[in-house]
């Protein structure tokens, strides 16, 4: 698949936003001015930018409870990202989800959600939702290499392969679900051999590298929006950071596994190499770094100038048709 | 006015509401073979892609109707009974009931879950249950029994209408009660109690099938000098406390009659809503008349006596003018 010089580009932005992001929550999660359990997704930048990039801005997406990269791929703005992050009114929630559920319906990321497994039914339903209504449009669906061991996986793939949805399942395996090995909780060795039992596709593409990662969900994609069927699409990645950062329990990953990750295997870098070769020089590429920079520095004066929310907020949006009685 | 069966007046709730509004589909397992009777004839009707088949797979499908819901379409799921929404927990629980609010109110749900209860008939402890207790905890749910026809087909087009997830618990018990239907665009609304029959002496509640036996039961003490008022809760969330404290605020003594296990039940619920609105009002202890705290039995001699009868019922109203 041929990408445009305008798409590497914006690839490199969304990846350079997730990093950039993730690095700043970071350090304010550290300085107490973030709260809640935070699940970065430095490193794992290739896997969602690539992915997103196949889709259009009117597909949907369902998320992770490692929920900040997935809507910045999408396209979602940072500052009512970061809001939100904050606690604040003006967060993409309205400070009422917080750091795993992030999302962005205006730009079709529907939720991220937090209970492991519990996102592939809703984006089976949102693509059958899409076929019924006759559209073609496509739904996405991030989950991790634990999630491929609840029966929601199963259930939801089933589904979709029976009801030819165009639904494309995106496993991004880092190869720890939380702190136990994935190797230790799976007998087959690549959560794509799991699509043969649903009759659909299934391929492991190195999730470290944008480009493979966007040429295989392209595919899914296609398929998907000419009423071909669901997908499943493995993405080998790695998270820098600990499952959650604040979890003490370093010592279940070897130190020079992380080194190598960190290293040679780190997405940005990469990509970086990969437009080089095709005429994108670095200096281009820290203009957009700067640029990210300057948006994310005025995201975080957004956020922190916006109010938090009123008290009675806490009582709102339980439903949309409240009822009195 | 004609009359209708209950599951009559389920059927042409769906038929009516899919006819009105093309994002109105059903899906559940043997939806198309009507197994549970509601959805006969839809899928000649309607064909197979607004009402199908799902494979024995709850948490899948009713997940899937809440992705559906979130883009816009208005799933009926039917869950073939009510204790299969154990198997759906989860979803039901993080995804259909807090979607609205974990997203600051940018995700919609409107999506009908029709959840049978078939107790009383010898199917044991796995398939017998009457879960709606558990599901009221869950901020976010709107629960509704309905015990007539009328409300069976009435609160069900309101349920399908409504922008939130509203979980419908017939009772199988009532399928076969035939009653008045009203003719044309019957639609009532939730979160409305109806006093079935007024009275002066002692308020029933009640809720579901124990509605009849409540009615029965205001009958027979009727004979005996005793005037009871049945207050027919039909919806759980929201609950009418308004139309039951009236009431308790005329008679002075509550019953309230609800067929789950009586730990945590919607009686339970009420009673605390009285002790502490109505206190002064009551001139004798409140009386709930439920499911004792024991699984439900296969044999009919042990199951029967479990659930409130018109007889439970009248003897505590009875115990409560003593």
């Amino acid at each position: 698949m041929t990408v445009s010089g305008g798409d590497l580009r914006e690839m490199y932005r969304r990846m350079s936003r997730i990093r950039q992001f993730e690095a700043t929550t970071k350090e304010l999660l550290l300085k107490g001015e973030l709260y809640g359990a935070f699940h970065t997704s430095t490193g794992q930048e290739a896997s969602i930018v690539g992915s997103c990039m196949a889709l259009r801005d009117d597909d949907y997406m369902v998320g992770t409870h490692r929920s900040h990269g997935h809507p910045i791929g999408k396209g979602a703005a940072l500052d009512g990202l970061l809001a939100e992050l904050m606690g604040k009114e003006t967060g993409v929630n309205q400070g009422k989800g917080g750091s795993m559920h992030l999302s962005d319906f205006s730009v079709g990321s529907l939720g991220e959600t937090s209970i492991v497994g519990s996102g592939l039914p809703v984006a089976a339903g949102a693509a059958l939702g899409s076929k019924l209504q006759g559209l073609d449009r496509v739904t996405l669906c991030f989950f991790g290499d634990g999630a491929s061991n609840q029966g929601t996986f199963h259930e939801s793939l089933n589904l979709a392969a029976i009801w030819t949805l165009p639904a494309v399942y995106v496993c991004e395996n880092n190869g720890y679900g939380e702190l136990t090995a994935a190797h230790k909780t799976m007998a087959v060795e690549h959560v794509s051999e799991r699509a043969a039992g649903y009759g659909m596709p299934g391929v492991t593409v190195d999730g470290q590298d944008v480009l493979a990662v966007h040429e295989a969900v392209g595919e899914a994609v296609g398929r998907a929006r000419r009423g071909d069927g669901p997908s499943l699409v493995e993405t080998m990645t790695y998270r820098f950071d600990n499952h959650a950062i604040g979890i003490r329990i370093e010592n279940y990953r070897d130190p020079a596994e992380i080194e190598h990750w960190r290293t040679q295997r780190d997405p940005l870098v990469l990509f970086r190499d990969a437009l080089g070769e095709r005429g994108i020089d670095g200096d281009e590429l820290d203009v957009i770094d700067k640029e990210v920079e300057a948006e994310l520095a005025e995201a975080l004066e957004f956020a922190r100038s916006s109010p938090a929310p009123p008290p009675e907020a806490a009582f709102t949006h339980l439903f949309t048709n409240p009822i009195d009685a | 006015m004609r009359t209708l069966t209950y599951l009559e007046a389920l059927n042409e709730a769906l038929v009516e509401e899919m006819e009105r509004d093309e994002s109105v589909f059903v899906m559940g397992e043997d939806v198309t073979w009507a197994l549970m009777g509601s959805t006969a004839g839809l899928a000649e009707k309607f064909g197979e892609e607004r009402v199908r088949d799902t494979p024995i797979s709850e948490a899948g499908f009713v997940g899937a109707g809440a992705g559906a819901a979130m883009v816009g379409m208005r799933p009926v799921v039917h869950m073939l009974i009510a204790p299969f929404v154990y198997v759906a927990f989860d979803q039901l629980v993080s995804i259909v009931a807090k979607s609205t609010y974990l997203y600051g109110g940018q995700a919609k749900m409107p999506i009908t879950l029709m959840a049978p209860m078939l107790y009383g008939r010898g199917n044991a402890a796995q398939h017998s249950d009457r879960p709606y207790p558990a599901l009221m905890t869950i901020p976010g749910l709107k629960l509704i029994a309905p015990a007539s026809p009328a409300d069976a087909k009435g609160m069900l087009k309101a349920a399908i209408r409504d922008d939130d997830p509203v979980i419908s618990f017939e009772d199988g018990g009532l399928w076969g009660q035939r009653g008045e239907v009203p003719d044309g665009d019957h639609v009532v609304p939730l979160g409305v109690a109806d006093v079935k029959r007024e009275g002066s002496d002692v308020t029933v509640v009640a809720l579901a099938g124990a509605v009849t036996h409540a009615l029965t039961a205001a009958e027979e003490v009727a004979d005996e000098g005793i005037s009871v008022e049945v207050v027919d809760l039909r919806s759980i969330v929201p609950l009418d406390r308004g139309t039951v404290l009236s009431s308790v605020a005329k008679t002075g003594r509550l019953v309230v009659a609800d067929p789950a296990h009586e730990m945590g039940s919607v009686a339970s619920e009420v009673a605390a809503i009285v002790a502490e609105e109505a206190f002064w009002d009551l001139q004798a202890p409140i009386s709930r008349v439920t499911t004792p705290h024991t699984q439900i039995p296969y044999s009919a001699d042990l199951e029967r006596p479990l659930y409130p009868s018109a007889d439970r019922i009248a003897s505590a109203a009875r115990q409560l003018m003593a």
